[in-house]
């Protein structure tokens, strides 16, 4: 279906910068998710010993300075090479860009953790004498600080911020970007999500205590979205950041276009702090396809939320029966199988990782899917190995998030 | 501590702070500001490095004692001589 939309009014995705436990841009992202690869190993947390962990191996010094790497957090590191990357891959002509009319968007779950425990680590060595904390503490830990930094490292005087979201931040801080050029606040979005999580001890007792930390005696095994054995989350750093255009100002400069963001949907369960809820779900799933007027038939490709916990995955997996189960055509899969839970970067990054799907048709799967959980039964199921579809002009991208928040965002294959 | 060795752990922790300069022609008479890029934020991380391995306190009044390399040793000295 062709757009009848004036150009100004479409958003398309020119670039992408990422960095995931098993890839640092999207060519190696890709060749790893159609490869069955994981990116969790085994990892050292304070207090708590070994635990299983995505972890990601990008150069930060590729971007920044070691002073830099000093004063900032792994946020804001994370960032700035997603931001960088991202906007080499859009190849824009970045010094002649009017900065003032760029905006960063970045989605997280959580910010300023790791740099409090960090310090309360280490004035505890001082019998907790306040006067050993660090004056970088504020800066470090205020929200809008992994969006702050890229500012600093590329001279960006637009509008910046986090945009805090749960694990739902991804997907939203992409639309946020989007509505910004929609409303003509900015010329060019950066937009996306990131997570230094692992760097904090907390997240992983608070999910150890909620009885949803995953456990494996192999690591790439151990988050398995809706196999019968799996037993939580596998926490992940990661981040993920696109670089958003107008359709005018992308043909204009003849920019490569990865899609059109046509869809999109944010809504709350208002039901429970933890726990999601089903119809709130489908609400959302379904106030994303009428936003983009469409129909789920017209759906390929299905990235799911699925975390791998016992309570989450089969209520997702009934949302998505209710509103897919009449037009069994989408292909559905799982990318947090390789890349554990992200938190804010994961809407964003699964996202990236289906976008090569417009042009290979190829549908990367859910992999550690050994006993499918008959609570998790749906249609078309892409299991352990890659699927070659058809055609795929619509992927469908969920993400949601603790306190009940959910998105959706549906990006069409780019057509004039 | 003699003279020497507080220059050479000044430096250390100077180094440490600022890793990407240069600090093999750095001249003991002009402020340190003046010849690497060092920041008021880095010049508290020295006074905190001071504090944390040394326990030496640095009042306010008297960071501009601390501008040069020998205005730092000669502040220093008489309270890193018996460390």
């Amino acid at each position: 279906m062709v757009s009848n939309k004036p150009n100004e009014t479409r958003i398309v995705i020119t670039g992408v910068g990422l960095t995931a436990p098993n890839g640092n841009n999207l060519a190696e992202f890709r060749k790893n998710l159609l490869a069955g690869k994981s990116g969790i190993q085994k990892f050292n947390v304070r207090y708590m010993g070994e635990v299983l962990a995505g972890i990601c191996h990008l150069d930060p010094l590729k971007y920044q300075k070691k002073k830099d790497l000093r004063r900032g957090t792994r946020a804001g590191s994370i960032a700035i090479y997603c931001a960088q990357e991202a906007i080499a891959d859009a190849k824009l002509d970045f010094a002649c860009l009017d900065k003032s009319r760029i905006g960063i968007y970045l989605g997280i779950t959580e910010h300023g953790t790791v740099e409090t425990e960090n310090e309360v680590y280490e004035i505890k060595q001082f019998n907790y004498d306040v006067k050993y904390w660090s004056h970088h503490h504020n800066p470090r830990v205020v929200a809008n600080n992994p969006a702050g930094e890229v500012t600093l490292n590329l001279g960006i005087t637009g509008p910046h911020y986090t945009l805090g979201a749960a694990c739902a931040g991804g997907n939203i801080g992409l639309i946020q970007g989007l509505q910004m050029l929609l409303l003509n606040e900015v010329d060019l979005a950066l937009s996306g999500g990131v997570s230094e999580c692992t760097g904090s001890f907390g997240i992983f007792a608070g999910f150890k205590s909620e009885g949803a930390l995953a456990s494996h005696s192999d690591p790439e095994k151990a988050c398995r979205p809706f196999d019968k054995d799996r037993n939580g989350v596998v926490v992940s750093e990661g981040g993920c950041i696109f670089v958003l255009e107008r359709l005018s100002d992308a043909l204009k400069r003849g920019a490569k276009i990865y899609g059109e963001i046509v869809g999109y949907a944010i809504n709350s369960d208002a039901s429970d702090f933890i726990f999601p809820d089903k119809e709130r779900q489908i609400r959302c799933m379904k106030l994303a396809l009428n936003k983009a007027g469409i129909s789920p038939e017209d759906i390929d490709i299905i990235n799911t939320h699925g975390t791998g916990t016992i309570e989450g995955d089969p209520v997702e997996c009934r949302a998505i029966a209710a509103v897919f189960g009449e037009y069994p055509h989408a292909y559905i899969n799982n990318t947090k199988s390789f890349i554990g839970h992200a938190m804010g970067a994961a809407g964003a990054l699964e996202l990236a990782g289906n976008l090569p799907s417009f042009e290979d048709h190829l549908v990367h799967p859910t992999i550690n899917l050994d006993h499918l959980d008959s609570e998790c039964h749906l249609n078309n199921l892409v299991i352990n190995e890659p699927k070659k579809i058809d055609k795929v002009d619509y992927i469908f991208n969920n993400s949601f998030g603790m306190l009940g928040i959910n998105s959706v965002v549906i990006v069409k294959r780019f057509e004039e | 501590m003699t003279k020497e060795q507080i220059k050479a752990t000044i430096l250390e922790i100077i180094a440490q702070i600022i890793p990407d300069e240069d600090l093999s022609n750095l001249k003991g008479d002009i402020p340190i500001r003046e010849q690497v890029e060092l920041d008021s934020m880095d010049f508290l991380d020295i006074i905190m490095e001071l504090r944390k391995r040394y326990g030496i306190e640095v009042p306010e009044n008297d960071y501009m004692q601390l501008a040069t390399l020998d205005g730092s040793v000669a502040y220093l000295e008489p309270r890193m001589k018996n460390l």
